[in-house]
This record gives structure tokens, C-alpha cells and sequence, in this order.
């Protein structure tokens, strides 16, 4: 080996170090923004050793291709927080791409030079099947957040059948390839087949499924790292891979607990379909008030939980929800937010929100613990949430989210309830909840309906 | 390629899983929106593969399939690093009561 070799090998040693540092930062949000100066420095250093790199004979692509990334990525980091699930999807959707492009290009190279083993062979099927699926289903993913691509779930009869036909297919061409490698032509043959199962797979995926489908794309994008790591020999992308498919891996476990789903049902449920006949409608009554009565309820309160859902994202309302917390804890009152894991489009989702809007981050309650304070909580405030507050979770075996686990909202003695109308929500579900006699119905759009109650509480007339 | 060179590899991506599984375990809950984007910033590390094949240049087929690469690549490190800062700035504590 000779020096530059050494120093390029060292380089990626300890950009793996750095890396797994920067994760272990982020369990506190104290120390998080170390963790990001450790990710850039490890990458600075990989990308240096890269550098060195005694192959290279021209670096005019190269620094074209650093420019072009930028100029893309800067806008991209820059996009409002209510679009962060996207902008994942999107991300994924590179890192898929940039995996399957390197497979293709590693191939085309060794058939070449007659240097495709059969484990060369195997790892650049696996990397371009995983990078291609990543790369279409992450596009199709940010085209239904985004509401390019219709976001209600498409299905037709036979649908999982002719996906799982597909990756079999794919697959099998591939291992064909495994045992004759002269056989190239299959090669694009895998490639569009992977491609066309991507779009195939999100297809029939609804908007409230997005969470489970974004981390398990992200494991996908991992595992492609990973993948390319074993063709091109090279350990520190497998470290990386191998860490981002774990935390896509750990994310969609907690997303497909939340929801008390398999994986296997997220992607060939089809859990979105209107249940047509199913919701025997029976003329039941709500109680429907104004902001300023909801102001009053809240006004008097000793706790007051605020649920958060994706209705808050939709509506931008996070900002007023902050001016409700101030108002709220300035009289004195206790007021906590209850987040559900699968509030929103993706992991997390509320708490940026919510944090973006100046929330301190410790009165941002987890499900499990804040179900235990309900029974004592004067008041609950939901907040474009459905599913999560439906207690047909907890007890009605019919009903299509049963077992999931929900924050009790009921079980608070007042809870008001903001929702735009009284459209069944995203499921087709009723929520028994907006019937309760402790229920308070206030129609109309977030932001409008939080903004009048805060000028309520602050004292104005709302008329 | 030398078989000891394929176990190794092996034995790198059963560690790194294990090591990821324990790390990301330990991730405050509040923080899996910045823990998605610094991951796939991190797994951008894909560069370092397409920087060679872009700057090699073997053939036309490779150098352009490379390039992409490492554009896509580093559209994922660069969005990726200044999004996940510009979130966790906003994650504070209570202020103290005045």
C-alpha cells in the first residue's frame, strides 16, 4: 500500500468513528448539534481521502457534479418544515438513485473487462434492485405528500399478486444472471423491472400509512448502501449503510407498533379503502360550540393536553396552537402536548413542528406516559388528530384500527375538538369520540378557529 | 477478490448493524424527524464510490452515470447536514419563569 492509500484508509476509519459518534449525540437534544458537526467532519474527511485517490484522472465531473449537488441541496434544506416529509422522500430517493447508478456503472465496467465474479454479481443485483425500488417508490412517496400523485390509495383486484410477481421476476433474473453472467441482457431487464415495482409498491399506500412507508424506504436506501459497500469493497459505506438501514429498520418498528400493523400489511393492506355500507349511520348529535366557548373551557382549566395531528401541519396552525400554550401557561395552567408516533406524514413530525413554533420541547409528551396523566386532565384540545383520539380503538373489534394504540383523549373531562367538518376521516372511520357528551365541536379551519380562541382568551372580540 | 476480504466486510456490516441498533435505540423520541435527515446525509458517504468512478473514467457510460451519482450524493450530504442543524436549532427547553 502506498502512503496516499494508507492516508485515504485512515480517513475512512475515522469518518466511520465520527459517524457513530454523531448518532450517539443525538439521544439528548442538548448535545444533537454536536452530532451534526461530528456527521460534517467525518464526511469532509472521507471525501478528502477520496480525493487522494491515485484512479482519479480527472476531477472536471467531479466538481461539476459537487456544484450541481449544491446548488440543488441548498434550496432543499431550506424548504418550509411543514414539507420536511418530502423533502425525505425525496432524499431517499437519491440515495437510491446514486446506489443503482453505481451498480449499472460497476457492471458495465467488469462485463467489459471480464471481471464479473459471482459474488460481484450477486452484491450489484441486490444493490440495483434495493437502489431502483428506493429510488421509484421514494419519488412516488414524495409525489403523494407532495399531492402530485393521488394521495387516496390506488387498488385493484389482483394488485399484490402482480407486485410480488414483479420482484420475483426481477429477482430471478437476476440469480439467472448469477449463473450466466453472458447473459447481459437480462441486466436492464432487472433494472426497468425494479424501477416499474417501485412506483407499483407505494401505489396503493394511503397518507396516514406515509410514516411506516418513509422509514421503511430509508432502511431501503440504507440497505443499498450497504449493498454497494460490498461491490466496491469498501468499509466505511457498509458502516454507513449498515447504520441508516438500522435506524429506517428501528423506525419503521416503532411506526408499524404505533399503528399495531405488520410490514407486511402496511405495504399489501391497502388500509385506506372508503368502507363503503360498513359505517351504518345512525343520526347521532354533536355538540358544537363557538372559539369563544372554547376559550372559556380552556380558561378555567387546571391541565390542559393539546393532541396534535396532521390537520395541524395541512392548516399551518402550529404558530397559534404556541400563542394558545402561552396564553394558557401565563394564567397558570399546566399545559402539555400528547404526540402520538404517527402523527403527521413522518417520524417526528409534530415535534419539529411544534418546535419550529418556539414549544419548548419538554412540555412534548410521548403517548404511553401522557395517557397516564388524562383521567387527571381537565381539558383535551385536539388539533386536526383523528384516528389517534378514536376510542373505537380500544374496544370495538369491527372497526378497522382496532388495537391500535390511541391516546385517551376520552377520558379527559372536557375535550374540544377542531375539525374542518364532519367528514369521516382519512380511514372512513367515525369517531365515536365527536359524539361524547364531554365533547366539544368547534367547526372551521385550524388557523381561523386557534386564532379566534386566542383572541378570546387574550381578551378581544372575536366578532 | 481475496475470500478473507469478503468476511471481513462480513463481519463490518454485523457489527455496524448491531452498533447502529444500539445507538439508534437511544435516540430521544423527539428527535426522529433530524435523525432521519442526519442518516441519510451519513449513508450520502455513497459519494466517496462515485467519486472514483466519475473521476476514473473508464468509459463515457461510466463517467456520466458516475457524475449523477455524486451530484445526487452530495445534494443528500449538503440539504441533508444544513436541514438537520436547522432543525435541532429550534428544539429548546422551557425558559426559566420570569
Amino acid at each position: 500500500m502506498s502512503p496516499a492509500e494508507h492516508l485515504t484508509q485512515a480517513s475512512y476509519l475515522a469518518a466511520a468513528g465520527l459517524f457513530i459518534l454523531s448518532l450517539r449525540w443525538l439521544s439528548d437534544p442538548k448535545t444533537a448539534r454536536r452530532g451534526v458537526g461530528a456527521g460534517v467532519a467525518g464526511m469532509t474527511a472521507a471525501i478528502g481521502g477520496t480525493l487522494l485517490h491515485p484512479e482519479i484522472v480527472s476531477y472536471t465531473w467531479i466538481i461539476v457534479a459537487f456544484a450541481v449537488g449544491t446548488v440543488i441541496g441548498v434550496p432543499l434544506s431550506r424548504v418550509a418544515l411543514t414539507a420536511v416529509p418530502q423533502r425525505t422522500a425525496l432524499s431517499h430517493a437519491f440515495g437510491g438513485l446514486a446506489a443503482g447508478l453505481v451498480g449499472t456503472a460497476k457492471y458495465s465496467l467488469w462485463l467489459h473487462d471480464g471481471e464479473l465474479t459471482t459474488f460481484r454479481i450477486g452484491a450489484i443485483g441486490i444493490e440495483v434492485i434495493l437502489g431502483y425500488v428506493t429510488f421509484t417508490g421514494s419519488l412516488m412517496a414524495a409525489g403523494k405528500l407532495m399531492e402530485i400523485v393521488p394521495t387516496r390509495p390506488m387498488t385493484y383486484r389482483g394488485q399484490n399478486v402482480v407486485n410480488l410477481g414483479l420482484l420475483a421476476i426481477a429477482a430471478g433474473a437476476g440469480v439467472v444472471l448469477l449463473f450466466k453472467p453472458e447473459m447481459w441482457q437480462l441486466f436492464p431487464a432487472v433494472i426497468g423491472l425494479s424501477l416499474l415495482f417501485g412506483v407499483l409498491l407505494i401505489m396503493p399506500i394511503g397518507g396516514a400509512d406515509m410514516p411506516t412507508v418513509i422509514s421503511l424506504l430509508n432502511a431501503y436506501a440504507g440497505l443499498s448502501a450497504v449493498a454497494m459497500g460490498f461491490v466496491l469493497e469498501n468499509k466505511v459505506l457498509i458502516t454507513a449503510g449498515a447504520l441508516d438501514g438500522s435506524s429506517g429498520l428501528i423506525l419503521s418498528i416503532i411506526m408499524c407498533r404505533a399503528m399495531n400493523r405488520s410490514f407486511t400489511n402496511v405495504l399489501f393492506g391497502a388500509f385506506g379503502q372508503v368502507q363503503t355500507g360498513a359505517a351504518a349511520t345512525e343520526a347521532r348529535t354533536v355538540k358544537s360550540g363557538t372559539p369563544r366557548d372554547a376559550a372559556d373551557l380552556l380558561e378555567n382549566a387546571g391541565k390542559v393536553v393539546i393532541v396534535p395531528g396532521y390537520g395541524m401541519a395541512v392548516a399551518q396552525a402550529q404558530h397559534r396552537v404556541r400563542e394558545i400554550y402561552d396564553q394558557l401557561t401565563k394564567r397558570g395552567i399546566d399545559v402539555k402536548f400528547a404526540i402520538h408516533p404517527v402523527a403527521g406524514r413522518m417520524p417526528g413530525h409534530m415535534n419539529v413542528l411544534l418546535a419550529e413554533a418556539e414549544v419548548p420541547y419538554d412540555a412534548l409528551i410521548e403517548m404511553d406516559e401522557i395517557n397516564r396523566d388524562l383521567p387527571q386532565t381537565d381539558v383535551v384540545l385536539v388539533v386536526g388528530a383523528n384516528d389517534v383520539v378514536n376510542p373505537a380503538a380500544r374496544h370495538d373489534s369491527r372497526s378497522p384500527i382496532y388495537g391500535m394504540p390511541i391516546i385517551d383523549a376520552d377520558r379527559a373531562k372536557f375535550v374540544i375538538a377542531n375539525k374542518r367538518s364532519m367528514n369521516p376521516g382519512f380511514a372512513g372511520i367515525e369517531n365515536e369520540l365527536y359524539y361524547a357528551d364531554n365533547t366539544l365541536m368547534v367547526f372551521g379551519d385550524a388557523k381561523t378557529v386557534l386564532g379566534d380562541i386566542v383572541k378570546a382568551l387574550a381578551g378581544e372580540s372575536t366578532h | 477478490m481475496p475470500v478473507l476480504d469478503l468476511w471481513s466486510m462480513a463481519f463490518v456490516f454485523l457489527l455496524a448493524t448491531f452498533v447502529g441498533f444500539q445507538v439508534i435505540q437511544n435516540v430521544s423520541r423527539l428527535l426522529h424527524t433530524p435523525l432521519m435527515s442526519l442518516t441519510n446525509a451519513i449513508s450520502a458517504i455513497a459519494v466517496v464510490g462515485s467519486i472514483i468512478i466519475a473521476g476514473e473514467q473508464k468509459s463515457t457510460f461510466s463517467m456520466i452515470l458516475g457524475t449523477v451519482a455524486v451530484a445526487a450524493s452530495v445534494t443528500n450530504i449538503v440539504s441533508g447536514f444544513l436541514i438537520t442543524d436547522r432543525m435541532l436549532k429550534m428544539f429548546r427547553e422551557r425558559r426559566p419563569k420570569s
